[in-house]
């Protein structure tokens, strides 16, 4: 069956204007912005906006990807074309303590990997640059935590979200005004969904990851979940094979923590329409987020984007 | 989960309403009853109702739907605004779920800023309550014009038709005395779903739409043409031979060869080219992201508004205006903030406020101070012109925030009403004889130095032992004496935080007449606040102003007692004094710091007059 779509074209306007703004405000308001980079969808949505942004300029900020070490092989060729098409500096930081301490969420689990490799690295970064405002691709839709965001959200010296105690934050009329070590997450994509995303990367003609299409790939059932083999690393537990099976990805991370879905849908089109249809939610397939319900505000306190 | 099929565009609302009166399960189900909870989503709402209700309940608490925050969960309550997507074959929804208490209107606030339309909860049993009309104000405050009332837990009162109609209409008279144009009533049962998602077969006497029908057809389209506005955000300038002025239009439309007028400087241009990065557009409406060429060379730059030159937005800097307070520490009126309005921050102060709003009863109160959450109607002055609207004609150019100066917190929304008539009629008047005439004719540099300490510190005796000093030296000098001025033009003044700023703020402009004059200016007083000492100095040129820190320990000016004031205020005969029950920030970096501690004053009086006498030097050899 087919689904019709002609989610409104002046709906989708209305928030690449708005995300619009927000990258500007951001330039004109800081001394060091950033942005930060994860190779997934509403990061190439964030890019393809920073561009239209400031165009004819070229993008007159960074990118930062924080490289955790185990994201797809897939995902790295594509953040390294993006760096080779030369118009914007791709900037990449891993946490080298937590290379040598050889964490690693196979055998540290994915909330020490997590917090090591990802949120720990991000602070590493961002106080080496000094960077005082990192853009990130955050939606408001994606988790109960994040829909309690601010746009412009502030952090204090020691990169910590007090939810208690957010800035109002009134219009479009942002306040960005911080102290020295200070800084601000900033989110023009608050107010985007999932299918907004999609829609807009469709309408636009956005470049994505091909893991979001479906294809034989291999993978293992783990803990309810199909957790794709990527490369030698991954250690099989016992009684676990892997198989080829037709999947593909809904969100994209670290491979040992992102869950497959079985599909068939291989094309923009096909992707769109099982969305459409889909009685789950996005961030399903993350294994970060099976911790107790409020782990994401935990994690968000400390740093995490 | 079908993506939404129409252009109706998208409706940006608010969900208010008192404390348990089942905000939260209403929105989440509307959610439900829109088919916009996926499966995992449910699971795990069953799981967190059980938790929350005992393993016994198959209920589904749609309140833990919106409340994501570990506080909110604990207490069981809405701290801040949660924002919802979903949509329908109709319409794509953004709703934001306000908090209740009073104590967060602040987040409530944040979330009616952006929205178009309001849906108000009353609980049938309670009826409007207090919350009920602040929350309305609140909407009304920040320019909601349509107003829908779900009347809650009909079931409770066995769906009598008369309780409803009866707080229907009470809560139509609310509104309509607020300037809310259109408001629909209508009795639903949130926990099971009666006229949310579709029609209740319980209250058959009810025959308007469900309120999922009502968000899909309500139209929300501005209800007044307005002029191109567009304020600038951002100078684009990747090359020589490219000047453009990126920004969001927030009012009308401009297509190429408009003419147009820069504000507030007032410079014609025309636009040239519109251009995006999907290619060049013949024309830009509201709401759009754009980037403008001009046909000239004109000075632009952040913070301007561009503007139809036909029909230009007027331009001021004094203004009546509604302030919503939101910092955590009290308004001073004359205290210096600064002031965002579009893409331009300026100084700006509250001269005067007219009246506090009581919230819950509408009523005007007389005001010294705003606290947090009050709203209070001002008249405000700024350091430089803006260009402006009416906050009722233009959100964005009506629409302003404050900003503390030390804290950098946002600390009130104001809603701009009109400019006040003195604004355009009092100019600044040229004269002749300026400044570095009258400094010339005295042979000397003119200067401010201000004596900052506590009661006691010295800062009286070392000011004095100064000015004789550079008296004996030739100099052309005055001492304004903080009491001394009390007695005089002050005298209206007491001792409160407010009065305090505006006894400086007076002081301070005194000294710049007589700096202005071509005088050496000595100032000695407390001078309590960090802001307003800033405030001072700012009014003068870098090299004329010195802040002098007389820093002694309190109990060493205790034991001075010169007054016999602290044994007054110890003994609580004198309130809101400095150091006992009044605070005193101490300078985080004074041009000179004397430790009056051990030490004569002659010799502290001493470091000063070399100081003064190095400026001088250095100024005139270099």
């Amino acid at each position: 069956m087919t689904v019709a779509f002609a989610q409104s074209q002046t709906h989708l306007d209305e928030l690449e204007a708005e995300s619009i703004h927000i990258f500007r405000e951001v330039l004109a308001g800081f001394q060091r912005p950033v942005m930060l980079y994860s190779i997934g969808k509403d990061s190439s949505v964030l890019l393809h906006l920073l561009r239209k942004a400031f165009y004819p300029a070229r993008p007159p900020m960074p990118l930062l990807h924080v490289d955790t070490t185990w994201k797809f092989r897939e995902m790295i060729a594509f953040r390294d074309r993006v760096a080779a098409a030369g118009d914007v500096q791709v900037l990449v930081h891993i946490n080298q303590e937590g290379v040598h301490q050889g964490i690693s969420p196979l055998t540290h689990g994915a909330t020490v990997h997590t917090d090591v490799m990802k949120t720990q690295a991000l602070k590493q970064a961002l106080d080496q640059y000094g960077f005082d405002a990192a853009i990130g691709g955050a939606r408001r839709d994606e988790e109960k935590s994040r829909a309690k965001e601010r746009i412009f959200s502030f952090r204090n010296a020691q990169h910590r979200w007090d939810p208690r105690n957010q800035r109002p934050e009134f219009w479009h009329t942002f306040n960005t005004y911080i102290r020295k070590g200070e800084s601000v997450r900033v989110f023009p994509l608050s107010n985007w969904t999932e299918m907004d995303v999609w829609l807009y990367i469709q309408r636009e003609g956005i470049d994505v990851v091909p893991l979001y299409f479906a294809k034989p790939r291999p993978v293992v059932e783990r803990d309810g979940a199909l957790i794709m083999v990527d490369d030698e690393r991954f250690v099989l537990r016992e009684g676990e094979s892997v198989q080829m099976r037709e999947v593909r990805f809904r969100t994209l991370g670290c491979y040992p923590l992102t869950g497959a879905v079985e599909s068939s849908a291989d094309t923009l089109a096909k992707v769109i329409e099982e969305m459409a249809l889909s009685r789950s939610s996005e961030r399903q397939g993350r294994v970060i987020d099976q911790d107790p319900a409020a782990s994401m505000e935990r994690k968000k306190q400390e740093g995490y984007f | 989960m079908a993506a939404p099929t129409t252009a109706l565009g998208l409706l940006r609302f608010i969900t208010c309403g008192s404390v348990d009166d089942g905000k939260s399960s209403l929105l989440g189900r509307l959610l439900y009853d829109a088919g916009m909870l996926p499966d995992d989503q449910l699971a795990a709402l069953a799981r967190d109702s059980r938790r929350q209700h005992g393993a016994g309940s198959d209920v589904l608490d749609f309140a833990l739907l919106t409340d994501g925050l570990d506080a909110e969960r604990q207490q069981g309550i809405t701290i801040d605004v949660a924002y919802r997507y979903f949509h329908t074959a109709r319409r794509s929804f953004i709703v934001a779920d306000c908090p209740g208490h009073e104590q967060y209107t602040r987040n409530m606030a944040t979330g009616a800023s952006n929205a178009e339309l309001a849906v108000v909860l009353v609980d049938a049993r309670k009826g409007v309550l207090a919350q009920t009309r602040r929350h309305t104000y609140i909407c009304a405050l920040l320019g909601i014009r349509q107003v829908v009332l779900a009347v809650n837990k009909m079931d409770l009162v066995d769906c009598d038709q008369a309780i409803f109609e009866a707080i229907a209409a009470e809560y139509r008279g609310l509104a309509h005395g607020l300037g809310i144009g259109e408001v629909q009533c209508l009795p639903v049962v949130a926990l099971s779903g009666d006229n949310v998602g579709s029609r209740s077969p319980r209250m058959p006497w009810y025959t308007g739409a469900s309120l999922l029908e009502l968000l899909e057809s309500t139209d929300v389209t501005p209800f007044r043409a307005s002029d191109f506005r567009m304020p600038v955000q951002w100078v684009n300038r990747p090359e020589q031979t490219f000047r453009g002025y990126a920004g969001t239009v927030c009012g009308g439309r401009v297509a190429c060869g408009d003419e147009i007028v820069v504000q507030p400087g007032g410079q014609h241009g025309r636009v040239a080219r519109i251009v995006s990065a999907d290619g060049d557009l013949p024309h830009a409406a509201d709401g759009q992201a754009v980037t403008l060429c001009l046909d000239r060379e004109i000075d632009v730059s952040r913070g301007d508004v561009i503007a139809d030159a036909r029909r230009p937005a007027p331009v001021a800097d004094q203004f009546a205006c509604h302030l919503l307070w939101v910092g955590d520490a009290a308004l001073l009126p004359n205290r210096t903030y600064w002031l965002k309005l579009g893409t331009r921050t300026v100084n700006a102060r509250v001269m005067s406020i007219k009246y506090k709003v009581d919230v819950d009863s509408q009523a005007k109160l007389a005001a010294r101070q705003l606290a947090l959450n009050e709203v209070g109607y001002c008249t405000l002055g700024l350091d430089d012109e803006v260009a402006f609207e009416a906050y009722a004609d233009n959100r964005t150019l009506g629409g302003f925030i404050l900003i503390d100066r030390l804290s950098n917190a946002t600390v009130a929304c104001g809603m701009l009403d009109f400019a006040l008539g003195r604004s355009a009629n009092v100019h600044w008047q040229h004269v002749d004889i300026d400044k570095g005439v009258r400094a010339a004719s005295k042979g000397q540099q003119p200067l401010c130095l201000w004596f900052t300490g506590l009661s006691g510190a010295g800062k009286s005796t070392i000011a004095n032992l100064v000015e004789r000093r550079l008296h004996a030296l030739g100099c052309h000098t005055y001492l304004l004496d903080g009491d001394n001025i009390r007695h005089g033009i002050n005298k209206d003044l007491g001792f409160t935080p407010e009065d305090r700023v505006e006894n400086i703020r007076r002081i301070a402009e005194v000294a710049h007449l007589m700096v202005d004059a071509g005088l050496i200016v000595l100032v000695s007083a407390i001078s309590p606040y960090r802001s307003e000492r800033q405030s001072a100095r700012e009014l003068f040129a870098a090299a004329e102003f010195m802040e002098v820190f007389v820093d002694a320990p309190l109990e060493e000016c205790e034991r001075r007692d010169p007054k016999g004031l602290y044994r007054k205020a110890r003994a609580g005969t004198i309130r809101n004094f400095t150091g006992i029950d009044a605070p005193y920030e101490r300078p985080v970096a004074p041009d000179i710091h004397l430790l009056s501690t051990g030490q004569h004053a002659e010799q502290l009086a001493e470091q000063v007059v070399a100081r003064v006498l190095a400026g001088i030097d250095g100024h005139a050899h270099g």
